[in-house]
C-alpha cells in the first residue's frame, strides 16, 4: 500500500508574546484522509498553533506547507479560501438566521444582488448530505437548535463555503452527549473517507483513541511526541502530556459517611427534572450521571434556588423548604456552575474579587472591604489549589480554563460551605488540573463535607464517587454504590435501556 | 527598561483608566497655554473652568456607578431641571435654603427609585426606561412650573459655585467645588472599599455570577439608580445656584455630556468598568476644550466637532489599551 499524500506539514513554528514563549519549534504533519489528534494540557500552545493555522496570527519562525505549496494565510478569511477551516469551541452561528442562511452566510448565491433561495437551499442541503444529516431542517432558526446540531451546521458551513481540505475541530465534544458524540464521529468518518484531513483537538483520550488515526502531543509550546493511535497505549500519551506519571488520577480514600445533610424528594422543575429524590450524607461524594439534557443541571439549579420549582421538598441541614441562592449560601451550600464563562465567573474582575465575592463580610470592619485582606484571603485558597496567576489582582479572563475552574472552586472553599454542588467541574480543562480537582474533592469528603457532582465523563464519575444515581429524561434513578457499577451499566441506564 | 517592568507598566495602565485622559487634559492645557498665553493659563481662568465643571462633574459621579453596573441613565438632565424647580418652589414657600436643597435632592432620588424599580421589576432595558423617564420627569418639571421660570428669594444657595467674594479667598475654591471633591472621594471609596461597591462591579461584570454568589441583584440595581439620581439632585442644586431661579427647560442634553465624561474616563457601556477620577477628568477635558476654543476665538460649531472627536478617540484608545494587554 502506498503512503497517502502529505496534506499539511508544519515545520519548526515558533511564536512569542513579549516575554512569553507560546510556541517553540512545533512540528506536525497530516496526511490526506487522516484524522489527526492534537493533545496537550491547557497552555501547551494548542490554541496558538491553531490561530497560526487559521490565519489569525503570523508565526515568528517556521513554515507551513499545504499540499506541497507554502501556506501563509493573511487572515482567517484567506485561510478559509485556501481550504483550511476551523470550528471553534464557542460556536459562531447567527442565532436569528435560519440553518440555510447560516451555512451560506457571506457566500450567498445571488442574481443582481438578490439571494437565489432555491440555489442556496440546495447547496446547504448538499453540505448536510456530506455529513449524513439531512434530517436538520433548513428553515429553522439556528438559535432554536440544540448545541450538538448547531455544531453540525457550523461544520456544514465550512464545507459549503469553500473547497475545504483541512478541517480543524477544537474540543468539539465538550458539550455533547454520548449519543451526539457518536453521530459527530460518524460524520467525521464520512469526511475522512472523502479525503478530507481533520485536526481534532481534545482532552478526552478515549475520544482520541476512537476517532483519530495519528496523534501529536504538545507540551510547553513544543512537539513532544507523535505516533499512530493504535500503537500507543493511553497511559503513554498521558505521560507525554503531563511530563510526569499520573499514577493516581483518581485518588480513592475510604470515606466514612456521617449524618444526612442534603435530602430532596420528588423535585420537579418547570420542564426538568420531572421527579428526583436523593439523600446525601456528610463525608461522601454522590454522582449524578446521564446524558446532556437529561435535567441534571436543572436539578442542581433548582436545589440551589437559581431555577423555579414546580413541586417537591428539600432539606439542607436544619432548614426545610425552598430558598434563594443567597439563603442557600448562608445555609452552607454552594454551587459551581457548568457554564464557567457565562455564569461561574466574572471574567473582567480579579482573582481576589472572584474568590471572595460570595463572602466579603469579615474582610474589614462593618461594610468595608479592605483590599489587602481580600487579597490575602484569596491567596490562601489559590495557593491551596495551586492557581497559576501573576497575582491576586489579575483578571480571571487572562487565566487558562483549568485555573479559572480552580478559582470558581476556591470561592466555595472561601465561603466554607458544607454541601458542594459541582456541575461538570472538570469539563474542558487539562489533565493536570483535573487530577488536582479530584484530589480536592477527595479531601473535602475526608473533611466531612458533602459533594453532589454532575458529570458526563464516565471514568470520572466511577473514579471519584462513592454512590451514583443516573438521570434519564428528567427522572433520577436510585443511588447505588459506585463499586457495583460499570461504565456500561451507567450508559445503559442513561439511555433508558436498563 | 526591561520587558518585565514594561509589562508591569502596561498592567498598571490597564487597571488605571484615568491616566490616559489625565495626560490628554494636561497636554491640551499646555497647547492652549502656548496658543493663548495671555488669558488661558491664568489662575482665574482655571478656577472658572473648575466651577463650570461642577454640575457635570457631580452628575458624572452617579453616572459612573450606573455605567459600572452595566446600565445607563438618560433622565439625568430632566432630574436636574426638576430639582431646580422644586428648590425654587420650596424657597418661595418660605423654606430655608437647607431644607429646600434637601427637598430637591429627595425628589431627584424618587426619580431614581422610579427608574430602578421599573428596570428590575419590568425587566426592560435601562436605556428604554430612562428614555421614558427623561420625558416624564421633564414634563413633570414643566407642569409643576407652569412652563415658566420660577423666581426664588436670594439665599446663600446662589453663591455655591460663584466666584469667591474678597472676604472668602481663604476657601481657595467655592463651596460647591469642595462638595464635588468630597463627594468624589466618598463615592470612590464606596466603590472600592465596601461590599456594596464590589457588588456593583460584580453585577456589571456578570449578573449571573453575582446571582450565583448570593448578591441581591435587584437591590443593588435599585440602590445605584437612587444614589445616581440623588447625585443628579446635588448637581441640580449647583445648577440652581448658577441660575438663581427654577427653570424646567434647563440642562436639556446634559445627560449626554455626563455620559461622555464617564466614557472618556474609561467607563464601558457594557458594564464592569469605570473610574470616578476618570469621569471627573473627562468632564474637565470637555470644559477645557470649550473654554480654550472660546479663548482662541473658535466658533461654537468647531468646539462641538472637537469635543465629539475627543470622545471617539478616547474610547478608541481605551479599546487599544485593552487589546494590547489581552494578548
Amino acid at each position: 500500500m502506498s503512503e497517502p499524500p502529505l496534506r499539511l506539514r508544519i515545520s519548526d513554528i515558533s511564536k512569542r508574546f513579549g516575554p512569553t514563549v507560546a510556541l517553540d519549534g512545533v512540528h506536525l504533519s497530516v496526511a490526506a484522509g487522516e484524522v489527526h489528534a492534537l493533545v496537550g494540557e491547557n497552555g501547551a500552545g494548542k490554541s496558538t498553533l491553531m490561530k497560526v493555522l487559521s490565519g489569525a496570527l503570523a508565526p515568528d519562525r517556521g513554515e507551513v506547507h499545504l499540499d506541497g505549496a507554502l501556506y501563509r494565510p493573511r487572515d482567517p478569511l484567506d485561510a478559509r479560501r485556501r481550504g483550511v477551516a476551523m470550528v471553534y469551541q464557542e460556536l459562531s452561528l447567527a442565532p436569528h438566521l435560519s440553518v440555510a442562511e447560516n451555512i451560506l452566510l457571506g457566500a450567498e448565491p445571488t442574481r443582481a444582488g438578490v439571494v437565489r433561495r432555491n440555489e442556496r437551499d440546495a447547496r446547504a442541503r448538499r453540505a448536510l448530505e456530506q455529513l449524513d444529516r439531512v434530517d436538520i431542517p433548513l428553515d429553522t432558526r439556528a438559535g432554536d437548535l440544540p448545541i450538538a446540531v448547531q455544531q453540525v451546521v457550523e461544520i456544514a458551513r465550512s464545507l459549503a463555503q469553500s473547497d475545504t481540505r483541512v478541517l480543524i475541530l477544537d474540543e468539539p465534544t465538550s458539550s455533547l452527549s454520548d449519543h451526539d458524540v457518536r453521530r459527530l464521529f460518524d460524520a467525521i468518518r464520512r469526511l475522512r473517507a472523502s479525503g478530507l484531513s481533520v485536526i481534532y483537538i481534545s482532552h478526552v483520550l478515549e475520544e482520541v483513541q476512537t476517532i483519530a488515526d495519528r496523534f501529536t502531543v504538545l507540551r510547553d509550546g513544543a512537539t513532544v511526541g507523535t505516533g499512530a493511535v493504535g500503537a500507543t497505549p493511553a497511559s503513554d500519551i498521558v505521560r507525554m502530556m503531563a511530563g510526569r506519571q499520573l499514577d493516581q488520577l483518581f485518588p480513592r480514600s475510604p470515606h466514612t459517611p456521617g449524618e444526612t445533610i442534603l435530602e430532596f424528594t420528588d423535585v420537579a422543575g418547570i420542564v426538568k427534572p420531572e421527579a428526583a429524590s436523593l439523600a446525601v450524607r456528610r463525608g461522601e461524594v454522590v454522582g449524578i450521571g446521564g446524558l446532556v439534557g437529561a435535567g441534571r443541571t436543572e436539578l442542581l439549579r433548582a436545589i440551589f434556588g437559581l431555577d423555579p420549582v414546580k413541586r417537591g421538598s428539600v432539606r439542607v441541614a436544619a432548614w426545610t423548604g425552598w430558598a434563594t441562592p443567597r439563603r442557600r449560601l448562608n445555609q452552607g451550600m454552594g454551587l459551581a456552575s457548568e457554564d464557567r464563562k457565562g455564569e461561574g465567573l466574572a471574567l473582567a474582575m480579579s482573582v481576589a474579587d472572584n474568590i471572595t465575592l460570595s463572602k466579603l463580610a469579615g474582610l474589614g470592619p462593618g461594610f468595608v472591604v479592605v483590599p489587602a485582606r481580600q487579597r490575602a484571603a484569596a491567596a490562601r485558597w489559590s495557593e491551596r489549589l495551586r492557581v497559576r496567576c501573576h497575582d491576586m489582582s489579575q483578571a480571571v479572563r487572562e487565566l487558562s480554563g483549568g485555573n479559572q475552574q480552580k478559582v470558581a472552586l476556591a470561592r466555595l472553599l472561601h465561603h466554607d460551605v458544607d454541601v458542594y454542588l459541582l456541575d461538570e467541574p472538570t469539563r474542558g480543562i487539562d489533565v493536570g488540573s483535573k487530577a488536582e480537582i479530584y484530589g480536592l474533592i477527595d479531601a473535602l469528603a475526608l473533611a466531612g463535607k458533602a459533594v453532589l457532582l454532575v458529570s458526563s465523563y464516565l471514568p470520572e464519575l466511577l473514579g471519584i464517587c462513592d454512590r451514583i444515581s443516573v438521570m434519564h429524561r428528567g427522572r433520577l434513578g436510585p443511588a447505588r454504590p459506585a463499586s457495583e457499577l460499570t461504565e456500561h451499566a451507567v450508559l445503559m441506564e442513561a439511555t433508558g435501556q436498563a | 527598561m526591561s520587558t518585565d517592568s514594561k509589562h508591569a507598566v502596561a498592567r498598571w495602565l490597564a487597571r488605571n483608566s484615568w491616566v490616559g485622559p489625565l495626560v490628554a487634559l494636561l497636554l491640551l492645557y499646555a497647547l492652549f497655554a502656548v496658543l493663548v498665553p495671555d488669558t488661558f493659563p491664568t489662575a482665574g481662568n482655571v478656577r472658572t473652568m473648575i466651577r463650570q465643571t461642577t454640575v457635570v462633574g457631580i452628575a458624572a459621579l452617579g453616572m459612573t456607578l450606573v455605567v459600572i453596573l452595566g446600565g445607563i441613565d438618560l433622565s439625568v438632565g430632566s432630574a436636574v431641571a426638576l430639582t431646580t424647580v422644586v428648590i425654587a418652589f420650596l424657597l418661595q414657600a418660605g423654606a430655608g435654603p437647607v431644607s429646600a436643597a434637601l427637598g430637591g435632592v429627595f425628589v431627584a432620588a424618587l426619580c431614581g427609585l422610579f427608574n430602578g424599580v421599573l428596570i428590575t421589576s419590568l425587566r426592560v432595558m435601562p436605556f428604554i426606561v430612562t428614555l421614558g423617564a427623561m420625558g416624564i420627569i421633564r414634563g413633570a418639571a414643566k407642569g409643576l412650573a407652569h412652563e415658566q421660570k420660577i423666581d426664588a428669594p436670594v439665599t446663600w444657595l446662589n453663591n455655591l459655585i460663584a466666584e469667591l467674594p474678597a472676604g472668602s479667598k481663604w476657601q481657595i475654591l467655592p463651596t460647591g467645588v469642595w462638595l464635588l471633591i468630597v463627594l468624589a472621594v466618598v463615592v470612590s471609596a464606596l466603590l472600592h472599599y465596601t461590599r456594596f461597591g464590589r457588588h456593583i462591579f460584580a453585577v456589571g461584570s456578570n449578573e449571573q455570577t453575582a446571582r450565583l454568589c448570593g448578591v441581591n441583584v435587584p437591590g443593588v440595581k435599585i440602590a445605584v439608580y437612587v444614589i445616581a439620581s440623588a447625585l443628579a439632585g446635588l448637581a441640580g442644586i449647583m445648577q440652581f445656584s448658577r441660575l438663581t431661579v427654577g427653570d424646567p427647560t434647563v440642562a436639556t442634553g446634559l445627560e449626554l455630556d455626563v455620559i461622555a465624561a464617564v466614557v472618556i474616563g474609561g467607563g464601558t457601556l457594557s458594564g464592569g468598568e469605570g473610574s470616578i477620577l476618570g469621569a471627573i477628568v473627562g468632564a474637565m477635558l470637555m470644559t477645557e476644550i470649550k473654554t480654550g476654543g472660546t479663548h482662541l476665538g473658535l466658533s461654537n460649531w468647531v468646539q462641538e466637532i472637537i469635543t465629539g472627536v475627543i470622545i471617539i478617540v478616547a474610547v478608541a484608545l481605551d479599546r487599544l489599551r485593552h487589546r494590547r494587554v489581552g494578548t
